[in-house]
């Protein structure tokens, strides 16, 4: 390939890369449908609901391990709160998906149920235009976007770095989550929002409204990749790269290293957003215990487990952890916190560069 | 109402008169005879004038004789009246035995109405009982109550009454059954006695006054007598809010720190903390149950016991994760925060398998339980008392193993400059260990004392690590004295605005303004001052 557009996807990946994204992308966008709708449900073939459920929601997880690996891996800033804006995506979408229950509910009423068992007689302010689907849309990107800028705004203008901005991120979804669990709040208090019925109009327990929502995940998984690629492939990615490993420098050489932070934060927490309004139509499901200060540990580890700062790692990861997080919790659920503990410790211990790196290094040994 | 009230009042306290005149002039061989059939033979009013007339002398056959009709014992045949316990029965006016029960006997009835008076009478009879507990019990019983009957038999006590503050609460029944009074001045009298006292009870007997007095005098008296009562009562509520910012603040101050030591002086982010307070509090319930199989007699020591038990536990357990993991990560500071959450998943599963996941329930010893009232609507609990001295006592004591043993300088000499105290020989790697375990010793501590005002379960630390985390990045790094004043401070700040915003509110309001503290000083209140560009 040649030309100005050829060098920009030659920049991203070599010949071999991108043929592997290439057959991701046909087993995710061509085979798992057909495997899933046209394959009889009595056939060896067949894909399971289940399993389409299963595969959506890691999707969803592995765009919060991008977006927590351009941060962490590329940036040095461990957030402790990704899970906030993961959950407020989710609430944005939610929103709508309770407005698209319209008189299903168990109550009969135009309102969600939890407002009429609170015996509420309209929609609170914050629920303004909420059966628009284009502004849920803009909700799960615009609210945890507005809410990382602003907190990264001035906690990057004072300096906070490292565990104090690791802490903090902690105490500030931890707040969100108590605020959340308060009936009050208007979300539903420590239930959320769940027994959703419909999206756009279409039923979404059938299997092609499913199968809709898992391509749409899937094709944005790829993009957010192709994005974070190109990102941290440009001189912003150097600027970002720079940052992580001497700050102090890349300040003294002119740089107001305050707006790359910013930026990278801010699209990190909106690529969150979206995969939680992602996460919610698949999952059915969403409460405050999302934004629980262990949760969004975890992503930490699934960035770690595939491997910081590879992005490709951080897709691993949170499909080896999620995976046997849900063996586990099935087949031996006394032992998934066992596992899960020393998951952290083993691989800060020993394996510093992630299951990508192990693989890049028997490589290279060869 | 009134009028009614009056005439009742009035009755009863000629019936209380008279009964008093009998009770003088004849030797009190029986009870009175006329009272008894009032009340056991008449009806509505009748039977309170009864009550009335039967405890004005206080003698305490007539406690026997009521408790009887407040257990259904007592019968009538005839005219006479009878205390029927299984085949027995005995004349409850002159206490003889009656041999052949009579045939025809009917049961006493006794109403809602009734048995409220029959109650506030055994209350007022046991205040003339010699033992002053028995009193004293009688005498809080009595002080809500507001049956007019009582008046004579308060007095009365009262007059005998020498024990001060049994004396101010029969004071304070007096005045409230004499509000009822016909007299203006007894009422205003009374309002003024009202005035002095500092119960919510005499608050809500002033403002009944208010709604139902006619007299203006006495009404602008209630008026006077409620402000300084209300005066009193804000004065109370400050005190109870202070003791538990106090408690509170005290409770945050054990749980960070440890922190103050592993995060603080060492650098190490320790995630697993609240999970070493957690071990403390179950090596305490694992004390308490040993005690409790081979030690009952010595059931209340078990908490001596336990308190080096439980440093030990979490200093021993904090001291292999020290050389096991922790060593490894020293200057990465994010890998330790994860390995050591990793470490906190697995301690937390590791005591749900060893003792369930449900909470487990540690006693306090009877030392510890009850509590000091210091004003009429505070009263402070000993558990809470017992804790905010061992806190005071763990602070001095890490203050002195700091400032004034080997260990200490050592420990604050690899913190100022790790690689000149190794130069002059000081053994870093075990100063290490030993700053690490002295840590995990004092989450220990504090997971003694958090067991026993609440809950020990596998979550027990997780509640507690942000807000340790909050108080040591609050009051900076480096130094105890930050430490104190971050905990202190935040336990007041969390009671204040818990009494005018409800507890979950004032936690998150706590919080953004933590997260907003630290945009102003990010090294915390008390930073150590510096030069270094890199902190």
């Amino acid at each position: 390939m040649s030309g100005p557009l050829g060098n920009a996807f030659t920049r991203l990946y070599g010949a071999r890369g991108w043929a592997v994204l290439t057959l991701c992308g046909m087993i995710l966008f061509v085979v798992f449908p057909l495997l899933n709708l046209a394959v009889p449900a009595g056939s060896a073939f067949h894909v399971s609901a289940y399993w389409v459920t299963l595969i959506g929601k890691i999707m969803c997880f592995a765009i919060v391990a991008v977006a927590m690996d351009l941060i962490w891996g590329y940036c040095g800033i461990l957030s402790l709160g990704h899970g906030l804006f993961f959950a407020l995506g989710g609430y944005g979408m939610g929103m709508y998906l309770m407005r698209q229950i319209g008189r299903d509910g168990q109550y009969r009423s135009d309102l969600p149920d939890f407002m009429v068992f609170l015996d509420w007689k309209q929609l609170p302010w914050h629920w303004w235009n909420s059966d628009s689907f284009a502004w849920a849309l803009f909700l799960a990107v615009a609210v945890p976007g507005v809410l990382a800028f602003v907190f990264g705004y001035f906690a990057f203008r004072s300096r906070i770095k490292g565990v104090y901005f690791s802490i903090i991120t902690q105490a500030l979804t931890f707040a969100a989550m108590l605020l959340f669990f308060r009936n009050e709040t208007g979300f539903g208090g420590n239930n959320g929002f769940t027994d959703f019925k419909r999206i756009l109009g279409y039923s979404i327990t059938t299997p092609e409204t499913r199968m809709v929502l898992f391509t749409v995940t899937a094709a944005v998984l790829i993009a957010t990749l192709l994005l974070g690629r190109y990102l941290v492939t440009s001189k912003f990615g150097r600027v970002l790269a720079a940052i992580r490993d001497a700050e102090q420098r890349v300040m003294f050489c002119g740089y107001n290293t305050l707006h790359y932070k910013l930026f990278v934060w801010t699209l990190s927490a909106v690529l969150c957003g979206i995969a939680g309004a992602l996460y919610v139509t698949q999952v059915g499901i969403i409460n405050p215990g999302e934004m629980s200060p262990a949760n969004s540990i975890e992503i930490a580890i699934w960035v770690a487990v595939g491997g910081r700062g590879t992005l490709v790692g951080a897709i691993v990861g949170a499909g080896v952890v999620n995976g046997a997080k849900s063996f586990f919790t099935q087949a031996f659920p006394e032992y998934w916190l066992y596992v899960l503990g020393m998951m952290f410790i083993l691989v800060t211990l020993f394996l510093p560069q992630g299951i990508v790196g192990l693989l890049n290094k028997s490589r290279t040994a060869r | 109402m009134r009028g009614k009230n009056s005439k009742i009042t009035k009755l009863v306290l000629a019936g209380a008169l008279f009964a008093c005149l009998i009770g003088v002039l004849r030797p009190a061989l029986a009870l009175d005879r006329a009272a008894m059939e009032k009340l056991a033979l008449g009806d509505g009013d009748e039977r309170l004038e009864g009550i009335a007339a039967l405890v004005a002398e206080g003698d305490p056959r007539a406690g026997a004789v009521l408790g009887a009709l407040a257990d259904g014992e007592m019968q009538t045949a005839s005219k006479r009246i009878l205390i029927v316990k299984g085949d027995d029965a005995t004349d409850a006016v002159t206490g003889e035995k009656i041999a052949p029960l009579p045939a025809e006997r009917e049961d006493v009835m006794v109403n809602n109405r009734l048995r409220g008076a029959v109650q506030d009478a055994l209350a007022a009879l046991k205040l003339v009982s010699p033992d002053r507990d028995i009193r004293f019990a009688a005498a809080k019983e009595l002080a809500g109550g507001t049956v007019a009957g009582m008046l004579p038999l308060v007095k009365k006590a009262l007059a005998k009454e020498r024990d001060a503050e049994i004396r101010e609460l029969l004071v304070h029944t007096a005045a409230s059954l004499e509000l009822k009074a016909d007299d203006i001045q007894t009422r205003l009298a009374a309002v003024r006695t009202l005035g002095l006292s500092g119960s919510g009870n005499a608050k809500r007997l002033l403002l009944s006054v208010l709604e139902s007095e006619t007299n203006d005098d006495v009404r602008v008296e209630a008026k006077q007598s409620l402000a300084q009562v209300n005066d009193r009562l804000a004065w109370g509520e400050r005190a109870g809010l202070l003791f538990a910012g106090i408690s509170l603040g005290s409770i945050l101050l054990l749980a960070a720190l440890g922190l103050a030591i592993t995060y603080g002086l060492m650098g190490v982010i320790n995630m697993a903390h609240g999970e070493l307070i957690m071990i403390g509090a179950y090596a305490t319930y694992v004390v308490q149950n040993l005690f409790k199989a081979h030690l009952p007699a010595a059931f209340d020591a078990y908490l001596l016991c336990a308190v080096p038990v439980a440093f030990a536990a979490s200093a021993l357990v904090g001291m292999v994760l020290e050389r096991s993991v922790i060593r490894w990560l020293y200057g990465r500071p994010l890998e330790t925060l994860l390995a050591t959450w990793g470490i906190s998943l697995v301690l937390i599963q590791a005591v749900r398998t060893l003792f369930g996941a449900q909470n487990v329930q540690v006693e306090n010893p009877a030392f510890m339980s009850g509590g000091v009232e210091i004003l009429a609507n505070v009263v402070l609990p000993w558990s809470r008392i017992v804790i905010v001295l061992f806190a005071g006592a763990v602070l001095a004591g890490v203050w002195l193993l700091l400032t004034r043993t080997r260990l200490g300088l050592f420990v604050r000499g690899v913190t100022q400059n790790r690689a000149m105290a190794s130069c002059v020989g000081v053994p870093t790697a075990r100063v290490d260990t030993l700053a690490f375990g002295l840590g995990s010793g004092i989450a220990g501590l504090a997971g003694c004392a958090l067991s026993q005002i609440g809950n020990v379960g596998p979550d027990l630390g997780q509640s507690y690590i942000v807000d340790s985390f909050m108080v040591v990045v609050l009051g900076g790094v480096g130094q105890l004295a930050g430490t104190v004043y971050a905990a202190l401070g935040l336990g007041f700040a969390n009671k204040l605005l818990e009494s005018w915003s409800g507890a979950v509110l004032a936690k998150i309001v706590v919080l953004v303004f933590i997260i907003i503290f630290i945009q102003k000083r990010p090294q915390g209140m008390f930073a150590l001052k510096g030069r270094s560009v890199e902190t």
